[in-house]
């Protein structure tokens, strides 16, 4: 091995070092940030276990019990260990460890997510790429306007208006849930993705009904994505097509077509993979609305009813995973770009 | 195109006379770019006229938004009544316009809560760099590594639901992008020869930063803050709608999304109206960002 070829994997090996250290760093930062979220609530924790009728030794022995004598750090300390074993407490409202629910919610949240990522990129990839091919013309103001509207409006409230009209009025969605009553709990569970299961079972009628009820709020769910994506794009774009080789390629007399979807999106689809990564991290906060609205038993309509109930464990935890999903998308989108940028390495 | 904010063009040779009247001069020629393009004066209008609605309110409204009239409840939009009547009897656009105080007080006071202490940090931050600069710049990356609406659940689930908390709440949520802005014009400013020259005279760190610094930086903070209004609104709404921001006989926009939602099937008014809203102020906040910034920042313009 060359001197050469050796100091660039040190560099390598030494950015990738700080990286995971700065991530290690982030993810302490996440847990300190969560743990004391927690201590601050007035909620008093030893009261929700003993109950108000409890006598003073009960509940000085819960209150040792739960560590709470003890200093901060040492608090801290003991709440790392926990989360590393993946207990993460019981949870009031079923009384299940709650990373038990978590595991039983999350296929839910998952299944409508990647369906709404898929609107995402489905809708959001060409209206990007037009608005950037008709630049300053009637087709980009009308993208410029539908992305507009994707960041403005409430995706509660559209996801109520189209329930209403698509439920209530014209009967085409299936409703609250994810599947039809008939249905219900009669699925054999493979994977927990209903679309999935299904399908495999060869249940096509529970199929039908699972499709009829996913496909409004995954719809409306990807609002958001469709108006990042279709922005990103849009000024990806925009720099491609400025570049002295779009300008040879139309004196060489390609067709505008291959330009676009040839030369220029070829250019873009890697920092077009870390978007996609970023807007399905951001999808999960839709998902706490729009489970919420659509009474999907997901992972968002888990966190609002456990933080309606008070119940620290649980949003404690829901909060802390979204953080590590988020972090872990960030890391991904950087390894995506590192493997598919040559100009990276 | 001209920058509006450059100096004067060749033709006015006139220099103003004080920085008073420098200031005023370069507000009116923003305002004049500003309007220039139709979409970002519409976004005026609306902001222009959620404010006239929230200060002249008792004379816009017509009804009283929580007299009950339990006799007039779930009444469908009709001249006595625009936007029809609640679960109460209560008139909704009466509601609505009084809803447009809690909006403007949520924006306006978590806007005055995040500006300063995002441009402290930040510029606090880019100014001395080392490990200051280190340790902040790692605090806002464990802030930005929440969706903003999930962090400001585990903070309601902390201090509990209400108005003051909710605004505490996003407040906590919004600083970090406006720090990692302030740090970033702060940069290279820290060794420009103006700042060196007054370190040379023996101006102290604090002085540096706030007489020398901070100006440098406010015009991008401030269009940063107009954009981030549109997301506070939404946020805000949000909480409403899940019950965890203002309560319940207070006008909130989300709150009155939350409660109408169960006469919903039969009385859509209690629903869309708010909603309408909600979409109609904070689209326009947008437009008024957008705009802003494509007036002041001449780089993201194509």
């Amino acid at each position: 091995m060359s001197t050469a070829s050796f100091s660039i994997w040190t560099t390598r090996a030494a950015s990738a070092t700080r990286r995971g250290g700065s991530v290690a760093v982030t993810l302490l930062g996440l847990l300190l940030l969560t743990f004391f979220i927690g201590r601050v609530m007035p909620l008093d924790p030893v009261l929700a276990i003993v109950g108000p009728d409890a006598d003073a030794s009960a509940y000085a022995q819960v209150y040792k019990e739960l560590g709470l004598d003890k200093p901060l750090w040492t608090q801290f300390a003991i709440y790392l260990g926990d989360l590393l074993h993946g207990d993460f407490g019981m949870a009031l409202l079923t009384g299940n460890p709650v990373i038990t629910d978590i595991a039983r919610v999350f296929p839910a949240t998952l299944e409508l997510a990647t369906l709404a990522i898929l609107f995402g990129v489905l809708a959001g990839l060409p209206l990007g790429v037009y608005a950037a091919t008709h630049q300053g013309r009637a087709g980009d103001h009308v993208a410029r306007l539908i992305t507009l509207f994707g960041y403005s409006t409430p995706i509660f409230w559209i996801g109520m208006m189209a329930f209403l009209v698509f439920y209530a009025w014209l009967g085409w969605a299936g409703g609250v849930g994810r599947i039809g009553l008939a249905y219900d709990g009669l699925i054999p569970k493979h994977t927990g993705l209903l679309l999935i299961d299904t399908a495999w079972s060869g249940e096509w009628e529970a199929f039908r009904s699972a499709l009829r009820h996913i496909l409004l709020p995954a719809v409306i769910l990807s609002f958001n994505s469709v108006a990042y994506i279709s922005r990103m794009t849009r000024s990806f774009m925009l720099e491609q097509l400025s570049q002295e080789y779009i300008i040879t390629a139309r004196v060489k007399g390609l067709s505008q077509r291959r330009i676009v979807w040839g030369h220029a999106f070829g250019n873009i689809r890697v920092q077009l993979l870390t978007i996609v990564a970023l807007a399905y991290g951001g999808l999960l906060e839709g998902a706490v609305l729009i489970e919420t609205v659509f009474a999907w038993p997901g992972f968002g309509q888990y966190l609002t009813s456990s933080l309606l109930l008070g119940d620290m464990n649980a949003v404690m935890a829901c909060v802390l995973l979204i953080g590590l999903i988020f972090v872990t998308l960030n890391l991904i989108s950087d390894a995506l770009y590192k493997i598919f940028d040559p100009r990276t390495r | 195109m001209n920058l509006p904010l450059a100096s004067s063009a060749p033709g006015s040779a006139t220099l103003p006379a004080s920085s008073t009247a420098a200031m005023v001069a370069s507000t009116l020629r923003l305002l004049r770019f500003l309007l220039r393009n139709p979409m970002t004066f519409a976004g005026l209008i609306v902001v222009a006229t959620l404010m006239l609605v929230a200060v002249f309110a008792p004379w816009i409204a017509g009804h009283d938004p929580l007299l009950q009239n339990l006799a007039g409840a779930l009444q469908a939009p009709s001249g006595a009544h625009w936007f029809g009547t609640d679960e109460y009897g209560r008139d909704v656009f009466a509601r609505l316009v009084y809803g447009s105080r809690i909006t403007l007080y949520i924006v306006l006071l978590v806007t005055v809560i995040v500006g300063p202490i995002g441009l402290l940090v930040g510029t606090v931050s880019g100014y001395f760099g080392g490990w200051v600069d280190s340790l902040f710049m790692r605090i806002t990356d464990i802030f930005i590594s929440f969706p903003s609406l999930v962090l400001a659940l585990a903070f309601i689930a902390a201090l509990g639901p209400g108005l003051e908390h909710a605004v505490i709440a996003i407040a906590l949520t919004a600083w970090p992008p406006i720090a990692r802005l302030a740090r970033a014009e702060t940069l290279p400013l820290r060794n420009a020869d103006f700042v060196v020259a007054v370190q040379l005279q023996g101006a102290s760190s604090t002085r540096i930063i706030l007489r020398h610094i901070i100006p440098m930086c406010l015009s991008s903070v401030i269009i940063r803050l107009t954009m981030n209004m549109a997301s506070i609104i939404l946020t805000a709404a949000a909480l409403g709608f899940l019950g965890l921001g203002a309560q319940a006989p207070l006008p909130e926009w989300g709150a009155m999304i939350s409660t109408g939602r169960r006469y919903m099937l039969e009385s859509w008014w209690l629903v869309a109206a708010p909603g309408a809203a909600i979409m109609l102020v904070s689209l326009a906040f947008n437009l008024l960002g957008d705009g802003l910034r494509d007036v002041l920042d001449p780089r993201s313009q194509s």
